[in-house]
């Protein structure tokens, strides 16, 4: 379709890695500034996660969206209001396709190539390596900046389980089909919203389900007063409502909907509402009260045909799904560009722009209680005005970069979480975004 | 101008609802790949004044053209959403046209759909100034509405005097204008993400939008109005309708 980008020097284009949800809003929003752009993709189409047709797709057929679509959409793309409130992981794909063939995105990506590495070359650019994943060719270019959008949510975090297992174990983001579940007995390990959602898909298709879960949590119904949930928490968020009344309404709302799940052997919370990342899902606690799903705590080995559980208890599962999360990777950027700690977590201001690399910013690598993708949007819209300011006005662009290392992190990280790490990345949506909105605001020009 | 827009509380715990929306299309024999452009009336019009002559022109010269009745009943964030939803809908970044209070709709969907560019015709963007027009040219049909009563607007304020008196009257019985209060209110004009082109364009000779509103209006977007002297509001209704169409045609051929 186009031909191959001059190759070597691209010295003012800016690299873009992955073309999932956030690197096509960079994409977007940094070619809507005027910059060059190439986009590296490994698989061969659009839509990152939501392309279930990617072997790394963490997406199974029952699944839709849990942020209901006025605060999934892009702020400046609607979905159509004729959609559900809640849609379908394959609605979530063709509005990605099609907010890439609006914006005429296509032509600045180079899917089936992936980056290999990516290394600062001391003067503020950066050369990429690419690779073509037929295990082809690679080559090198030259870059002003290099964008990060490379998702966190493919890379299996796999717990350790002593002992030997003679069912079958697999991992969610293995499972696509309700089919492996039919006439099986299933133990599905893990009580974050994927969990819960298989936990519910087992309990229509298998024989027997157990759900363990290593702590309780506050399940939130999809549906509040016939209004979709995070809709409803907006409301409290937008009257500004301090965080203890708000926990005390949520904990009322649950009572009231949900209800009391430790009747049916759940444990009771640890912690407090909004210190862990939000659960959806009105199903599971129906599933419990009709005994289709048998609560059990966590896991501490297998031994033969049994799973032993930690109290003491032994069950026999035929499979296990460990719906325990995903990893955040970066292979392609030496760790300390990204400040990883020793278990690889990143420390970068609001999550996105690196501490010591004005020019490597980092798009999506948020968990908030809303969804990502308008987050994403205004990340990048704010990418792309520092990298134009550093340009334009470098004295003003290092004044922005000194006041905003000063900024508090509780102003736009959310403090009190448990301390897990599935929690690394979670914000509050409303404080991330009046944190971008203030970057911004500093970046624009002072007339 | 307000300045970024991050925080959408109305929208996200009241959405506006779904409504079906009337939209009227043509498209160019072949698709050589030029952004859609979707006409938006203003009070009291629909779909018609842009069928009647622009949209089969914009067609004829390789624009894919739209126009949108607006919702009956629906309030500026309605209208607005319509068009923005209307917008998303099309296979490519659209231009936006708005004529009267549609250019007012165009003026805020800017800010919640970067088009690809924007062009507003004998634009209402002050409600007030407007209705100060309306009391002058019209008094008798404009003063009513000011207690809530109904506007009636006169073949003089919307068409200059080339166009047939049968024909002017056949349109006007077509217009049913149903102004609503928060038109008449003066906004803080929102500023368009994308940074868009915009052209303003009108006529001296307008009843509704005086001259000064147009250079007003052209000089908020960074130029000048493109003006035809001797035609009424209704541009695209006018005997010389094809002037003005041909002018932002052209005009839209040179900014892409
Ligand atoms: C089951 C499930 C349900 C979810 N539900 C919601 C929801 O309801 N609402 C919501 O907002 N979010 C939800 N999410 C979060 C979801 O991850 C985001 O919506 C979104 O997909 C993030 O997009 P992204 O572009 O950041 O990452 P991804 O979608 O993962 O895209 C990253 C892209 O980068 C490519 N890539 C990676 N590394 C390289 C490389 N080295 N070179 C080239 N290309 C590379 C990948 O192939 C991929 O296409 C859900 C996640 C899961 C797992
Ligand atoms: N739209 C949807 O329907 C939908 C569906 C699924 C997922 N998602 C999103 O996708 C992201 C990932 O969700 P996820 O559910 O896959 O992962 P997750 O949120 O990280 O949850 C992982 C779960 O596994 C537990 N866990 C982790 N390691 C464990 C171990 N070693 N032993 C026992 N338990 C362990 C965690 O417990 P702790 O709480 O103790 O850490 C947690 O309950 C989230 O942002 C989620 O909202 C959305």
């Amino acid at each position: 379709m186009h031909d191959s980008p001059d190759l070597g020097d691209r010295r003012d284009a800016v690299c873009v890695v992955g073309a999932g949800a956030s690197g096509l809003t960079a994409v977007k929003n940094l070619r809507e500034l005027g910059f060059k752009v190439d986009c590296y993709e490994r698989e061969t189409a659009v839509g990152g996660a939501w392309n279930w047709r990617h072997d790394r797709s963490p997406v199974y057929a029952g699944a839709h969206l849990i942020s209901s679509r006025p605060l999934t959409e892009f702020p400046d793309f609607p979905m159509p209001d004729t959609w559900p409130d809640y849609p379908h992981h394959s609605q979530v794909l063709s509005y990605l396709e099609r907010y890439a063939a609006h914006f005429g995105l296509g032509e600045h990506i180079w899917f089936g190539t992936e980056v290999v590495s990516a290394v600062p070359t001391g003067d503020g650019g950066w050369e990429v390596t690419t690779q073509s994943t037929g295990g082809g060719s690679s080559r090198t270019s030259r870059y002003a900046a290099v964008i990060v959008a490379n998702g966190h949510n493919w890379d299996p975090r796999k717990p350790e389980l002593p002992g030997e297992f003679r069912g079958r174990v697999m991992h969610a983001a293995a499972y696509k089909d309700p089919a492996v579940l039919r006439g099986r007995k299933v133990l599905v390990v893990g009580g974050g919203n994927t969990g819960c959602d298989l936990a519910v898909e087992a309990a229509q298709q298998a024989t027997q389900v157990w759900h363990s879960t290593r702590r309780g949590y506050w399940y939130a119904p999809k549906y509040v007063l016939g209004r979709p949930a995070d809709q409803v928490n907006d409301r409290l968020l937008k009257w500004r409502l301090p965080l203890r009344l708000r926990q005390w309404l949520y904990r009322r709302t649950v009572r009231m909907t949900t209800g009391d799940l430790t009747r049916f052997g759940m444990p009771a919370p640890d912690h407090q509402p909004y210190e862990s990342h939000p659960i959806v899902n009105s199903q599971l606690s129906y599933y419990l009260g009709h005994g289709r799903i048998t609560p059990v705590p966590d896991v501490t080995a297998f031994d033969g045909p049994a799973v032993e559980l930690a109290d003491g208890r032994r069950i026999e599962p035929d499979l296990v799904i460990t719906a325990t999360g995903y990893r955040p990777r970066f292979e392609f950027l030496a760790p300390e560009l990204l400040d990883l700690d020793e278990h690889g977590r990143p420390d970068l201001h609001l999550h996105a722009f690196a501490r010591r690399n004005p020019t490597l910013v980092v798009i999506g690598l948020l968990q908030p209680d809303s969804g990502v993708f308008p987050l994403a949007h205004w990340q990048s819209v704010a990418a792309a005005r520092w990298l134009r300011l550093r340009q334009s006005d470098p004295a003003r662009a290092a004044a922005v970069q000194q006041k905003e290392s000063a900024r508090p992190l509780a102003t736009w990280s959310r403090r009190r979480v448990v301390k897990t790490e599935r929690h690394w990345f979670e914000v509050d949506h409303i404080d991330y975004l009046r944190s971008l909105e203030s970057l911004l605001n500093q970046m624009e020009p002072s007339s | 101008m307000t300045a970024f827009d991050l925080l959408r509380f109305e929208d996200w715990t009241d959405p506006v609802p779904a409504a079906e929306r009337e939209v009227a299309a043509l498209l160019p024999e072949d698709d050589e790949n030029r952004p859609p452009v979707l006409f938006v009336p203003g009070l009291g019009h629909g779909a018609w004044a842009f069928a009647e002559h622009w949209l089969p022109h914009a067609a004829g010269r390789g624009y894919p053209a739209h126009t949108l009745s607006p919702r009956p009943g629906g309030d500026l964030r309605a209208q607005v959403h319509d068009v923005v939803q209307t917008a998303a809908a099309l296979p490519r970044q659209a231009v936006l046209i708005g004529h009267g209070v549609g250019a007012l709709v165009v003026a805020h969907a800017l800010s919640r759909y970067p088009a690809r560019a924007a062009v507003l015709v004998a634009p209402v963007l002050d409600g007030w100034a407007a209705l100060g027009s309306a009391l002058r040219a019209n008094p008798a049909g404009a003063l009513p509405a000011l207690f809530g009563g109904r506007l009636r607007l006169s073949a003089r304020q919307l068409f200059g005097s080339a166009l047939p008196a049968e024909r002017a009257s056949e349109y006007l019985s077509r217009i049913a204008p149903e102004p609503r209060a928060e038109l008449i209110r003066r906004f803080a004009r929102p500023r368009p993400v994308g940074a868009p082109p915009v052209l303003v364009v009108g006529s001296p000779d307008d009843r509704v939008v005086a001259r000064k509103a147009l250079d007003r209006a052209a000089a908020a977007y960074g130029g000048a109005p493109l003006l035809f002297p001797g035609m009424g509001h209704d541009l695209m209704l006018e005997e010389s309708w094809a002037e003005p169409i041909d002018a932002i045609v052209d005009w839209l051929t040179k900014q892409l």
